[in-house]
């Protein structure tokens, strides 16, 4: 397996492959990037209604290219039969989302599956007809690379180049209009213009991707790279470039790994590869991530478990928590048998010093308080400016000492 | 007529069952705005099937459908988790989960494909309603002759017995049911337990799915769960008479769609028959069309303001 995968990694396995595996990636970067825009106006299933829009254009492309020439396989005449048919689907889900009452998630499924069954009629009137080239058919439903001539991986690789450039070009009033439509409109930007262009840059990545990874799964390659990319940085711009290379990369593993052996489906294999940088993103990206969420959730515990501990001290309530002892004894707070250290008695004069000051500066100042994160959990010293702490000292001198 | 009983009447009422079933369901789907889930749903049939016959090593119906059921309480379960854990809008979380599963079901379907067993892509995708042949079913007699009636496709008492189950679930749950679809935090007030009953609308939403996959496919029966709920949403206000209609639309989905594939072409002279289900999905979407175009209650609120 590593050594018929290892020559596709290095694009050494020959002409056909590394044109393949160039033209996958450069549409996997595609992909990812309008997929981020799309993701961040929260359209993500917009393009689920357009793959399998491409069906029935892909079916009747089929069927009057081969009944000109007898056999229907012709790349170019399908994509454009694709495209027509997408384009009529994209409209008509925004014509129903905005002239109906119903919502954009039932005519997005009313009309992928309409134009699916639509399209699947059309193949059973294919399949009684006299044309060559009908199997070619069935590898757009999930994919076919293996099969793929020199040509098409070329028109591929250049349509997917072309691509790449015009939403780079784009790439400003995309963001404009992704991360705050309204401020756009004030700028001069068409904000509904710009939708549509990014929705047919949606639709062109989708059908040239139908011949790579298939009609079903093409879908994958515009969702998951830009939501892992998610997971990694809060700025859009950032976003859009990682989306790109995740979507590169996926494609990149996808085609070299099917290309080890024969019967592996390619399409698969790229929205598994896909699906693996996800999950490594999902669990081990910093600050979004689940592990640095759990991370973090145990550290505000455990600062949580040692301040009420300290406070308990300097009251002289028993402590009986299992994990407040613990760590109260780790942080040198208290001996073994439970009775407290002269370290520990400081650190409990402090922490209930402490406490009295947040409770006065939350009692002074409610409407502060409530913006500050943990307010009463960090040491004031870090929160507050020093003047402030100083007015808040005086006070509870005046008083006594009682917040 | 003693073809139709052969050829056409199992399909048929197969197809109008599931039809009217996914119907059914679908109209809470609409109300909530998760039609979507359905299509989540059906895409991961395969994966589970697939799986469910690499286990058991057996295509018994029952272990497939235990099969695609445990993939998709898996998938409700992964969105769950990605949309919470990963702080991911609930679409991007469902394009996510479906594609990934639907690419295993196919990569395991070709690895074990190789080692020469076969379950086929297409039929999975399309379905196969014409292949539910009652070979017994020679005449009108037949319906009252009880060896012939033991001949049945098992299909067409399965989905019978998943219609049951579904109808009594939408009987029993109907308030709860309601209340969810308008306002879940009034129902979570009340303790109607809004949660408990999403999942269950999810889980009879997969049970449909299941005993509609092998008939009509993966993909055409989310046009049954969405298209004539969604037309019926656009016929009326009142949700008793919304239920009404979507049953109605379903029921001339099936027939016509039926029909047409069938019959269309042969009455027009021309010897050939198309995809039942296709058709049915078809004529289903092009009932939403007219609605869209025509329905008394399609623009919502705008109506009502001007009124």
């Amino acid at each position: 397996m590593m050594d018929a995968w290892w020559p596709a990694l290095i694009f050494s396995a020959g002409y056909n492959t590394t044109l393949v595996t160039l033209g996958a990636m450069l549409l996997g970067a595609g992909a990812g990037m309008i997929g981020a825009f799309v993701l961040l106006r929260k359209r993500s299933l917009v393009s689920d209604a357009i793959t399998h829009a491409t069906l029935p254009g892909l079916a009747m492309a089929f069927v009057l290219i081969g009944a000109i020439q007898g056999d229907g396989r012709w790349l170019p005449g399908l994509l454009l039969g694709a495209a027509l048919s997408a384009a009529l689907g994209l409209w008509l889900v925004q014509w129903i989302s905005a002239r109906t009452r119903l919502g954009e998630d039932a005519a997005i499924g009313a009309v992928l599956s309409t134009f699916f069954a639509f399209g699947v009629v059309l193949i059973t009137v294919i399949q009684s007809m006299n044309v060559t080239g009908q199997s070619g058919l069935t590898g757009y439903l999930v994919g076919s690379t293996a099969g793929m001539l020199a040509v098409e991986a070329k028109l591929i690789a250049s349509c997917a180049l072309g691509l790449l450039l015009a939403v780079f070009i784009l790439r400003r009033e995309f963001l404009l209009v992704c991360f705050d439509p309204e401020f756009a409109q004030t700028q001069g930007v068409n904000t509904g213009r710009v939708d549509l262009l990014l929705l047919l840059l949606l639709m062109a990545v989708v059908v040239i991707g139908l011949k790579v990874t298939g009609l079903i799964l093409v879908v994958a390659l515009t969702i998951t790279p830009p939501v892992s990319a998610r997971f990694w940085t809060n700025r859009p711009p950032r976003m859009v470039a990682l989306a790109a290379v995740l979507g590169a990369l996926a494609a990149y593993l996808g085609v070299t790994l099917s290309s080890a052996r024969a019967s592996l489906p390619t399409g698969s294999l790229i929205v598994l590869s896909a699906f693996a940088i996800f999950l490594m993103s999902f669990l081990a990206a910093p600050r979004r991530g689940v592990f640095a969420s759990l991370l973090a959730h145990q550290r505000f515990r455990r600062r949580v478990h040692l301040r009420q501990g300290l406070l308990s001290m300097s009251r002289n309530e028993p402590i009986f928590d299992g994990l407040t002892l613990r760590l109260l004894r780790r942080a040198g707070h208290i001996r073994r048998d439970g009775v407290a250290t002269a370290q520990g008695r400081a650190a409990a004069r402090e922490a209930e010093h402490e406490e009295r000051l947040w409770a006065l500066y939350r009692r002074l100042y409610p409407g502060d308080a409530l913006h500050r994160e943990h307010a009463g959990l960090d040491p004031i010293a870090r929160v507050l400016p020093p003047d402030a702490i100083d007015e808040l000292e005086q006070r509870l001198l005046a008083s006594g000492g009682r917040a | 007529m003693s073809d139709f009983m052969m050829f056409s009447l199992v399909p048929m009422t197969v197809a109008i069952i599931i039809s009217m079933t996914c119907a059914l369901l679908g109209n809470f789907l609409v109300l909530r705005r998760q039609s979507l889930i359905s299509d989540a749903i059906s895409h991961v049939a395969l994966p589970g099937i697939v799986a469910s016959f690499l286990l058991t090593g057996t295509i018994a119906s029952t272990a497939m459908m235990l099969g695609a059921g445990v993939s998709a309480l898996v998938t409700v379960a992964m969105i769950d988790a990605i949309r919470r854990f990963g702080r991911v809008e609930i679409s991007a979380a469902m394009g996510v989960t479906f594609t990934s599963l639907f690419a295993l079901g196919v990569l395991l379907l070709e690895v074990s494909q190789a080692s020469g067993v076969h379950i086929d892509v297409q039929h999975a995708l399309y379905g196969n309603l014409e292949s539910l042949i009652w070979f017994e079913g020679v005449g009108l007699s037949s319906l009252v002759d009880p060896a012939a009636l033991a001949t049945l496709p098992p299909q067409l008492a399965r989905v019978g017995v998943v219609a049951l189950v579904v109808l009594v679930f939408v009987v029993v749950f109907r308030r709860h049911l309601i209340l969810g679809s308008f306002d879940s935090e009034f129902a979570a007030s009340i303790r109607a337990r809004p949660a408990l009953v999403d999942l269950l609308l999810v889980t009879m939403v997969a049970v449909a799915a299941i005993a509609a996959f092998e008939a009509v496919g993966s993909i055409i029966v989310i046009a049954m769960f969405i298209c004539p709920a969604a037309a019926a949403r656009l016929m009326t206000n009142h949700l008793g008479k919304q239920l009404a209609w979507s049953q109605l639309f379903a029921l001339i989905s099936a027939v016509v769609g039926y029909w047409l594939a069938g019959y269309g072409l042969i009455a027009l002279g021309l010897d050939m028959s198309l995809s039942a289900a296709g058709m049915i999905a078809t004529v289903a979407g092009l009932i939403l069309l007219v609605t869209c175009l025509w329905g008394p209650q399609r623009r919502g609120r705008a109506v009502l303001a001007n009124a």
